[in-house]
C-alpha cells in the first residue's frame, strides 16, 4: 500500500470522525438517533456560503459567525422539535429526525437552488496541495480537517472529563432520572448536546465546503459517517474515531482495489458485519442494547 | 368449532354491511368507466402503493418490527423483472413468481438481524441492507451499460397486452384486494395474535409459548414477498426500471404512509397510501400560485412540505388520519347529540 493511499484514508477518516461526533453526543446523552445529521451538516456548509457573501473580506469573521449559527441551529432544533419527544417511543424520535432531514433538504434547494458554491473562492483562498511527506500530498483544506478533528477530539475529551457541563452531560446519559433528581436540568443538557452536535457537524460541513464546494448532495456524506459511529459503539467518542478509521480504510481499499461504485455501500457493509458480530460496537456499552 | 362459526358469521355480517360492501364493489367496478385517464392513473398509483403500505403495516404495525428496507425490497422486485426481461426476455408469469421468491429470500435475510437486534438497531440493519440491494442494482446497470435503466414491454397473453389504464386498474385492484385479504386474514388468525404479542413484549410472548424467532422471520418474509411483488408490478406499470427510483426517500414515503394513515391499522395503511401519493399533486397545484422561485423547484417544495406534514403528524396526531377521523366523528356526534353508530 502506498503512503499516498494511507494519507487518503487518514483524511477521509478525519472527516468521518468529525461528523460522527454528532451522532455519538446526541445518542450518548439522550438515546436519540439523529438521522438528520447529514442534512444539518449540509446546512452548516450553506451557512458558510451565506456568511461568506456578507463578510467576503473577513474570512475569520465569516467562519466564526457560521460556527455560532451552527451551534444555535442545534439548540433551536431541540427547542422546537426534539423537546416534545422526551418520553416518546424511540422510533417516533427517529422518524422526527428523518422528517426534519427531508424538510432541510427541500428548504436548502429552495433557498440556494441546486447550484454548486465555492466559499473559498469568495474569500480568494486557493487550496494548494501540501506535501506532508516526500511523495505524499493532501490539499490544504484536508490538512485543516485533520488538524480540526484532532483539536475537537482533544477539546471534547477535556470538556466531558473535567468541566461541570461535561459532567452533567455524562450524568444525564447514564441515568436521566437520578441526574434530574440531583438538580440537573435535562432540557438544558439535551439542548446543549444538540448544539455541540450541530456545531461539530457544521465545522465538518464548512471544511468540506472550503475543500470541494457545497452542493445539495452533500448530506450523503453525513449518512455515511453514521456507520463509523456505530462501529465504534454509539455512546463512545473514542469508538467513533476508531470506527471512522476502520470505515475509511475499508472504503478507500474498496475504491482502490475493487470498484469505485462500492464507495457508497462499503460503510454500510461494515455496519452490517459489526451488527452481526458485535452490535454494541467496539467500545459501546453492552447493556444499552436492550433499552432500545 | 364455535369460534370458527362466529368468525364466519362476522365475515358475512349483517345485511346492512353486506349491502354496503356491495355498494363499494359496484363503485370500484364502475370507477374506471367514469374516471378521466389522469384520475385513473392516480387511482392506479394509490392501489400500487397500498400493497407496499399493507406489507409495511404487517411488519411494523402488527409485529412491531421496524424496517427501513421498503425501497430496497421494491427495488429487488423491480430488478427481478428487469434482469429477467433483459437477459432472457422472460414473460410475466415467470418474472412475477421470481420476484416473489426473491422477496421471500430477501425477507429472510432482512429478518435474520431481528433475531438479535431490537428497535433502533434493527431499523439500522435494514437500512444497511437497503444500500446493499441498491448497490447491486446500480452495479448491474453499470455493467450492462444501461445508463438510462431497463425498458420493459407490457405483460401480454397472446395478442392482448396490458397497457391501458383501465386494464391496469383491474389488475392492480385485484392485487391490492388480494393483499388486503391476506392482511385481514393474518391479523385475525393465530399468526396475527402472535405478532401482536411480539409487538407488546417479546419476552412475555416467548413465555406464553409463542415461537418468537419463527414469527419474527415469518413477518419479515410475508412482508418482503408482498413488497417485492409490488416492486415487480411497479416495473411493469412504469415500463421501466432504474435504480434512481428507489432512493431512501421512497422508504420514508412508505413509512410516512403508515404513520399518516394510522399505525397498526389496515384502513390506516390504505388512507396513508392515498394521502402520500396524492400529496405531490396537491403541492404541484399549489405551487402554481406561488412566486416563480418556488414553482420552479416543485420537487424541493414537495420535499420541504412533506417534511413539515410528517413532523406535524408525529407531533400533533400520532394516531394519524384514522385517529383524526375518529375524533372528528366523536366530537360531531356529541355536538349533535347523535349516538355513535
Amino acid at each position: 500500500m502506498s503512503l499516498q493511499l494511507l494519507a487518503n484514508i487518514v483524511v477521509l477518516a478525519a472527516i468521518y470522525a468529525l461528523v460522527s461526533i454528532g451522532y455519538v453526543l446526541i445518542y450518548r446523552v439522550s438515546r436519540v438517533l439523529n438521522l438528520a445529521h447529514g442534512e444539518l451538516m449540509m446546512v452548516g456548509a450553506y451557512l458558510l456560503v451565506a456568511t461568506a457573501d456578507l463578510f467576503s473580506g473577513d474570512p475569520l469573521v465569516a467562519l466564526a459567525l457560521a460556527g455560532i449559527c451552527g451551534l444555535v441551529m442545534g439548540v433551536v432544533v431541540y427547542a422546537v422539535l426534539m423537546r416534545w419527544m422526551t418520553g416518546e417511543a424511540v422510533l417516533t424520535a427517529v422518524l422526527i429526525t428523518i422528517a426534519l432531514g427531508i424538510l432541510l433538504r427541500g428548504s436548502v434547494i429552495l433557498i440556494w437552488t441546486t447550484q454548486q458554491f465555492y466559499p473559498s473562492a469568495t474569500f480568494g483562498w486557493r487550496n494548494p496541495p501540501v506535501p506532508i511527506m516526500p511523495g505524499v500530498q493532501i490539499s490544504a483544506a484536508s490538512l485543516a480537517v485533520l488538524i480540526m478533528t484532532c483539536l475537537v477530539y482533544v477539546g471534547l475529551f477535556i470538556f466531558m472529563q473535567w468541566t461541570r457541563w461535561g459532567l452533567r452531560m455524562r450524568a444525564a446519559g447514564q441515568n436521566p432520572l437520578l441526574a434530574e433528581l440531583r438538580g440537573i436540568r435535562l432540557h438544558g443538557v439535551y439542548a446543549f448536546a444538540w448544539g455541540l452536535s450541530t456545531f461539530t457537524a457544521s465545522l465538518a460541513g464548512m471544511l468540506m465546503a472550503l475543500d470541494s464546494g457545497v452542493e445539495s448532495t452533500m448530506a450523503t456524506i453525513g449518512l455515511k459517517a453514521f456507520p463509523a459511529a456505530l462501529v465504534g459503539g454509539l455512546d463512545s467518542l473514542l469508538g467513533a474515531a476508531c470506527g471512522a478509521l476502520i470505515v475509511a480504510s475499508a472504503e478507500i481499499a474498496a475504491i482502490q482495489y475493487v470498484n469505485p461504485l462500492l464507495s457508497d455501500v462499503v460503510p454500510f457493509v461494515v455496519l452490517l458485519i459489526v451488527l452481526a458480530i458485535r452490535p454494541w460496537g467496539l467500545f459501546g456499552s453492552r447493556e444499552q442494547l436492550d433499552r432500545v | 368449532m364455535s369460534q370458527r362459526h362466529q368468525y364466519a358469521k362476522e365475515l358475512g355480517g349483517t345485511w346492512q354491511r353486506r349491502a354496503r360492501f356491495a355498494w363499494v364493489v359496484a363503485g370500484l367496478i364502475a370507477l374506471p368507466f367514469v374516471a378521466t385517464p389522469f384520475l385513473l392513473d392516480l387511482v392506479n398509483q394509490v392501489l400500487l402503493a397500498s400493497i407496499g403500505a399493507l406489507a409495511l403495516t404487517l411488519l411494523t404495525g402488527f409485529a412491531g418490527l421496524i424496517s427501513l428496507g421498503t425501497a430496497g425490497l421494491l427495488a429487488a422486485g423491480a430488478y427481478a423483472v428487469g434482469v429477467l426481461v433483459h437477459e432472457a426476455n422472460a414473460p410475466f408469469w415467470v418474472t412475477l413468481p421470481a420476484a416473489a421468491i426473491l422477496g421471500a429470500l430477501l425477507g429472510l435475510i432482512f429478518g435474520l438481524p431481528s433475531l438479535r437486534l431490537r428497535g433502533l438497531y434493527l431499523a439500522i440493519s435494514t437500512l444497511g441492507l437497503h444500500f446493499v440491494v441498491i448497490y447491486l442494482g446500480g452495479e448491474y446497470e453499470a455493467r450492462e451499460i444501461l445508463s438510462t435503466g431497463i425498458m420493459i414491454d407490457p405483460p401480454s397473453i397472446g395478442r392482448w397486452s396490458l397497457s391501458s389504464g383501465r386494464d391496469w386498474y383491474f389488475v392492480l385492484l385485484s392485487f391490492a384486494a388480494f393483499a388486503l385479504l391476506i392482511s385481514v386474514n393474518l391479523q385475525r388468525s393465530r399468526t396475527g395474535r402472535a405478532w401482536r404479542a411480539l409487538r407488546e413484549r417479546d419476552v412475555v410472548a416467548s413465555a406464553i409459548g409463542i415461537d418468537v424467532q419463527r414469527f419474527k422471520l415469518m413477518a419479515f418474509i410475508v412482508s418482503a414477498t408482498m413488497t417485492a411483488v409490488a416492486g415487480a408490478l411497479f416495473a411493469y406499470f412504469r415500463n421501466f426500471v432504474s435504480i434512481d427510483a428507489f432512493s431512501l426517500y421512497l422508504t420514508v414515503q412508505y413509512v410516512a404512509m403508515i404513520i399518516i394513515g394510522g399505525m397498526g391499522s389496515i384502513s390506516g395503511a390504505l388512507l396513508g397510501a392515498g394521502f402520500v401519493i396524492l400529496f405531490p399533486y396537491a403541492i404541484e397545484a399549489i405551487a402554481g400560485f406561488l412566486p416563480a422561485r418556488f414553482s420552479n423547484a416543485v420537487f424541493a417544495l414537495d420535499y420541504a412540505a412533506f417534511g413539515v406534514i410528517m413532523i406535524l403528524f408525529l407531533l400533533l396526531e400520532p394516531a394519524g388520519l384514522l385517529g383524526f377521523w375518529r375524533r372528528l366523528r366523536y366530537s360531531l356526534s356529541t355536538r349533535f347529540g347523535r349516538p355513535l353508530p
